[in-house]
């Protein structure tokens, strides 16, 4: 029995063991370092000796830049988040109950998914919403006597979010409506025929009393997973604002600053890595706080 | 469903109520609009890429290129500015390496955590959890410090071996393999298979539609992404695509046709494997829903 238990260990470890070390070497030890530079006044170098206690977090807490970025990260998921939970809810719905051509518009509507942010950007930058009068805006606003708008340089009124924010809408929809769909498909079809019987009307009753209740576990992950990735935003504001002069003082989200700060031309790592921290624990504080909110893990006591 | 989806009358007996008729073509004329809005950047990609440059830029819009330039194709592949070639190839070898690299070390560790008995399992599962929590865009300074002393700056390696192992791809490994039919693996541990000859010939086997899951979700996203490449593939030979592209996006003179058509060539082998594999990807995602 003795060699029995040993030898579980062994091979779990045969199993687990190369996975675990690399997660650790790659994931928790970047994390402790960086918790540990944050501490440091490190310019350029990864082995500091000027010890600065909390004076990264003070800076970068006093920073204006640094908190303005919050402040476009909330702008930025006040939009996207509603904008693609309705979209993608919308759409799972409508594709649900359609009976002909239901692969085709699924695919249709999950294809951006496959693209790059990169790339998108690429499109609604040089193409969609290129400001000059041969961008497809443009010209079919053009069509309806508009004048021509510079979408990504106008910050009065601040046209650049119509650009940011659709970008991702076009880009993720179809993934958040892939999720919903797999949650419709769960929903008993006892539940609608009880409704019937009970007299609930097809249409908003029924959402309203039956469908939208029992999406509610999708529906936290989606809001979960909307809120993370739009705080960690980066490839699509990166490719639709910087030029050749660099980034505009406006529309920098956290990953944006951080990059300019950690990375940019003072290699300030001390202070990139106490921001870094600052982001993880607000990213931790929001998953656990909308969990709760949520009543994540009530579905057990259910 | 049948009763209640017609509206209160059977379906196929009475004709239908005319509202529930109005709704479902109202639905057929949202779907298709919104479908063909869907559509248009793939339009605008391939419109462009295709294109002279004085179509694109001209004043009057033609939905069509006046003459089909495929061409530009060619003069991107030529053109000395633009590493496309070394671009596409860095871009291929690392989604490979790391779709490959991921399914091997995730899909052994999510075994081992579904199914070998150890005193402190639980303990490292919840470690891997934890940096479900933490996610790799925020940990990118850090992460960049740690290759950089290693001096793996624009090298493949400091490109692929940081992102070989994924929370995400052992979660959902872990998960399947604990919903695996035991009898299968009891069976052949009565045949004297020890647990890493039942995993090659019992498990993976029978486990190929999670595989193609997790592994062209992971391919996806090793082909698409931006922030880690950016950070790490200074050199021009490091470059991936998306990289490349990204240089020529916010560089100062942009020539419109040859960005464009880099472009959609770039999204060819992602369109290609979407299109093809479209049902392992959707399992994968329905996975990826923490609600299961």
């Amino acid at each position: 029995m003795r060699r029995r238990v040993s030898d579980n260990t062994l091979w779990f470890w045969v199993f687990v063991g190369p996975f675990a070390a690399g997660l650790a070497l790659f994931t928790y030890v970047p994390l402790l370092w960086s918790v540990y530079l944050s501490f440091f006044d490190a310019h350029n170098t990864v082995s500091p000796t000027d010890f600065v206690g909390f004076g990264n977090y003070t800076a970068m807490l006093r920073d204006g830049a640094f908190t303005s970025s919050l402040g476009t990260f909330a702008v930025f998921s006040l939009f996207i988040v509603p904008a693609t939970y309705a979209l993608s809810l919308g759409l799972a719905l409508m594709v649900h109950r359609v009976r002909r051509f239901q692969a085709f518009f699924r695919s249709v509507f999950f294809l951006p998914a496959a693209c790059s942010y990169v790339v998108a950007a690429l499109i609604w930058k040089m193409s969609l919403f290129s400001g000059v009068r041969f961008g497809l805006v443009n010209t079919v606003l053009g069509w309806f006597g508009v004048e021509q708008t510079a979408w990504l340089s106008t910050t009065h009124p601040p046209w650049y979010w119509l650009v940011i924010v659709t970008v991702r809408l076009w880009l993720q929809a179809g993934f958040y409506m892939v999720l919903f769909l797999a949650g419709l498909q769960r929903i008993s079809p006892r539940l609608y025929e009880a409704a019937a019987v009970d007299g609930a009307r097809p249409g908003w009753q029924v959402f309203r009393y039956i469908t939208f209740p029992q999406l509610r576990a999708t529906s936290v992950a989606v809001v979960l997973l909307l809120v993370i990735n739009a705080f960690q935003a980066f490839d699509e504001f990166y490719n639709l604002l910087s030029d050749a002069r660099g980034y505009p003082p406006y529309a920098r989200p956290p990953l944006v600053y951080l990059y300019y700060t950690a990375l940019g031309q003072g290699q300030n790592l001390g202070m990139g890595s106490a921001g870094a921290v600052i982001l993880a624990l607000i990213i931790a504080v929001v998953t656990v706080f909308q969990a709760r909110w949520f009543g994540l893990g009530r579905k057990e006591a259910d | 469903m049948g009763v209640f989806r017609a509206g209160g009358a059977p379906r196929g007996g009475r004709p239908e109520d005319p509202l529930v008729r109005v709704g479902r073509a109202l639905r057929w004329v949202i779907l298709v609009a919104l479908a063909l809005l869907f559509l248009v950047p793939f339009y605008l990609l391939v419109r462009n890429g295709l294109s002279a440059e004085r179509d694109i830029t001209s004043p009057s819009w033609t939905f069509f290129p006046s003459s089909v330039h495929w061409s530009n194709v060619r003069e991107l592949f030529d053109d000395p500015a633009v590493p496309m070639a070394r671009s596409l190839l860095n871009s291929a070898l690392i989604a490979v390496a790391t779709t490959v690299g991921t399914l091997l070390l995730a899909s052994l560790a999510g075994y081992g955590l579904a199914r070998i008995p150890y005193r402190f399992a639980n303990q490292v599962f919840y470690a891997v959890i934890g940096t479900l929590m933490v996610p790799a865009a925020v940990t990118f300074v850090p992460s960049f410090v740690l290759v950089s002393s290693l001096g793996w700056v624009s090298s493949l390696r400091g490109l692929i071996v940081p992102t070989l192992f994924s929370g995400f791809a052992c979660f959902v490994f872990r998960q399947f393999f604990t919903g695996f039919p035991r009898e299968l693996e009891d069976a052949a541990r009565v045949d004297g298979l020890g647990y890493w000859r039942t995993y090659w010939r019992i498990v993976v086997p029978n486990a190929r539609p999670v595989f193609a899951a997790v592994g062209t979700i992971v391919f996806i996203g090793a082909w698409n992404s931006f922030l880690w490449p950016l950070v790490i593939g200074q050199d021009r030979d490091a470059w991936t695509v998306q990289v490349a592209l990204s240089t020529f996006t916010t560089a100062q003179v942009v020539n419109l046709h040859e960005l464009f058509v880099a472009a959609a060539v770039s999204i060819v082998p992602l369109v290609l494997v979407f299109l093809l594999l479209q049902r392992y990807i959707v399992a994968g995602v329905e996975r990826s829903g923490i609600d299961d």
